[in-house]
């Protein structure tokens, strides 16, 4: 093996092999892109859906709805998906990457797909919006742009996979593979299972647009689709959960406090995680309550079970980190002397927080057949994903960017003070959208729909005036979101193609927002629960999660409430 | 640490569910068997059960 092939970045110690940091880079570039075509799409949408400006005509609108969702929910989020896959493998367990010119033509397909699907809807002819239900016709080059797009990211999985092998081969790692890597395999396995399905529905309905096959059955496609459409989306949080654990990792030089606990929880979501797809056909008629409910349940809520394990693990190890440091007062300063500066910590853990408190409990409300029922359809099951997709993966994934600038295109971070106040812009405004979403959707807005007053329609609805606030409020804070996308993307264009080389350590470490390679931690004798309180590892951390069980259990038994009120049986 | 030791320690059974969990073709069977049989394939099984109508 030519060491000329590997480079040593000398701030992390990380090692990466030239041809994989290549492909990484790509792939992050290409990713980067389609953020800013997704972003300017946001901004129309959401100036659309806001009642006091209603910007676009009808016919624009869902031509940029079906941009936004198809560039945000598939595009952007693989790609940059599979530099973390690449970066997981090769880098992380030393290793050169399986195949380099095979994995080149994965991102060939992979680019092709992307520019075909996006000149099929900017011609006008392919707005049936992400979910391209059948029997509404798109242009076929749309769903080839997909198909291609799906064949070259199901390359990249399996160059992942083939990579792990040759680190076990070479005996570049000892025992098992690490967590950050094992929850990349997680993402990777869900992946495959995602475009295969994909693959399943897509080729035939592109058939069918040719014109080669006279039907397709909608309520098939709706199951199979869903297979695609709500597991890609869960591919994102394995990738963005093994984000937080690295960035703990790099950060605060943080363990997990129970390696065994998080790989068991990883495991979960490889077998349960996909099953929730079907959160989308609670009221399809031809499937039966249980295929429902042992589907949206996550299997008996052991998915769900992953999170919360995950969304205890991470803070918890970064609290045991800094307690080891020496900030043991009371239940939280270690929380209050995080880095929060640092936006690699800053977005990471607004990311856990969003995802968590906003996506994960309205997510269980929405998997619940009976309460499902008073928001189905509505504009609180966007404002329920973009918590989850926006808040807690896209944020995580803006996150690593700036510890990648510095690592992998050896650049140093461009206009420090904006990076620093970007997650913030970004997730801030993006809670207060999304809550607001949510709250229109309870009042029953609906999603998608160009006019929400219905004007001029031979059935109209009265919204009561609370709901306009709400999407007043959500176009706001939209506002204030994208301000932030767009400070994400000036920090990361002008870094990449236009900033200053990392020269030296001592440049490195000042440009770079103060970006600090943590040591390991001390555990002291006795474990984890040695460094803690009160015979607490993490007291902090658990009362953060208690607080967030009373949440949870409040917001649940609200909706059952609500129900009540709604559908009175007397 | 005696060669004795290390032998010992070297011929200590892996626990089954680590065994699993180190097996990255185990975990993709499983991650693709159980969501295209209690997902996908029970769901079709009731799509094309649903009778036509008359």
């Amino acid at each position: 093996m030519s060491n000329e092939l590997f480079r040593t970045c000398p701030e992390s110690g990380l090692q990466f092999h030239r041809p994989a940091e290549r492909l990484m880079k790509a792939h992050a570039v290409v990713a980067v892109v389609i953020l800013l075509i997704g972003g300017i799409a946001a901004l129309l949408v959401t100036l659309t859906r806001w009642p006091a400006v209603h910007l676009l005509p009808a016919d624009r609108f869902y031509q940029l709805l079906t941009t936004h969702g198809v560039n945000m929910l598939i595009f952007w989020m693989i790609s940059f998906e599979i530099a973390i896959l690449y970066f997981c493998s090769s880098t992380l367990l030393k290793v050169r990457l399986a195949t380099p010119k095979l994995a080149w033509v994965g991102f060939t397909l992979m680019l092709a797909g992307i520019i075909i699907n996006n000149l099929a809807v900017a011609s006008g002819t392919a707005s049936v919006m992400m979910t391209s239900y059948v029997p509404m016709p798109a242009n076929p080059n749309f769903y080839l742009g997909l198909i291609l797009f799906a064949v070259g990211a199901l390359i990249g999985c399996f160059i992942f996979l083939a990579t792990l092998v040759i680190a076990k081969d070479e005996k570049t790692y000892e025992g098992s593979i690490p967590l950050v890597t094992f929850g990349a395999l997680t993402a990777c396995i869900i992946a495959v299972f995602t475009i295969a399905s994909g693959a399943i529905i897509l080729v035939p309905t592109w058939l069918w647009s040719l014109g080669y096959i006279n039907h397709i059955d909608a309520a098939m496609y709706r199951v199979v689709w869903w297979a695609l459409g709500h597991s890609s989306q869960q591919i994102n949080v394995a990738a963005h959960v093994s984000v937080w654990y690295a960035i703990a990792a790099i950060v605060f030089g943080a363990r997990p406090l129970s390696e065994k606990v998080s790989r068991t929880a990883f495991f979960l979501y490889i077998a349960f995680l996909q099953l929730a797809s079907a959160h989308h056909l609670l009221v399809d008629p031809g499937l039966s309550a249980e295929w429902k409910i042992f589907n949206t349940s996550y299997a008996m809520y052991l998915a769900v079970l992953a999170s919360m394990v995950h969304g205890l693990t991470v803070p918890g190890s970064i609290e045991v980190a800094q307690r080891a440091k020496g900030y043991t007062n009371g239940l939280f300063q270690w929380l209050r002397k995080a880095p929060w500066g640092n936006p690699i910590f800053s977005g990471m853990f607004i990311s856990l927080v969003g995802f968590g408190f906003l996506g994960g409990i309205s997510g269980v409300v929405m998997g619940t057949e009976q309460i499902n029922i008073i928001i189905h359809n509505t504009i609180y099951v966007p404002g329920h994903f973009h918590a989850t997709v926006v808040i807690g993966s896209t944020l995580a994934f803006m996150s690593l960017t700036y510890f990648l600038i510095p690592t992998l295109f050896r650049k140093q971070v461009a206009f420090p003070a904006i990076a620093r106040l970007q997650p913030y812009f970004f997730g801030i405004g993006m809670s207060v959208f999304a809550l607001a979403m949510m709250g229109a959707g309870t009042l029953g807005v609906e999603r998608r729909h160009w006019d929400m007053a219905f004007t001029g329609a031979p059935l109209g609805f009265e919204y009561p005036a609370s709901a306009y606030t709400m999407m007043g409020i959500m176009g706001l804070a939209g506002m204030v979101a994208i301000i932030g996308g767009a400070m994400y993307i000036l920090v990361t264009v002008v870094s990449v193609f236009f900033g200053k080389s990392v020269e030296s350590e001592s440049s490195y470490g000042t440009a770079t927002t103060r970006l600090m390679r943590a040591e390991p931690i001390f555990i002291p004798e006795g474990g984890h629960s040695a460094a803690g309180k009160w015979g607490f590892a993490a007291p902090g951390t658990f009362v953060l999660a208690m607080f967030f069980l009373v949440t949870f259990v409040l917001y649940y038994a609200v909706n059952w409430k609500y129900l009540a009120s709604v559908w009175p049986l007397s | 640490m005696s060669e004795e030791s290390a032998s010992v320690q070297s011929s200590e059974r892996v626990p089954f569910m680590q065994r699993i969990l180190d097996n990255p073709f185990i975990l993709l069977f499983i991650g693709v068997v159980f969501p295209a049989v209690f997902y996908i394939i029970w769901g079709i099984v009731e799509i094309v059960n649903i009778p036509l109508a008359p």
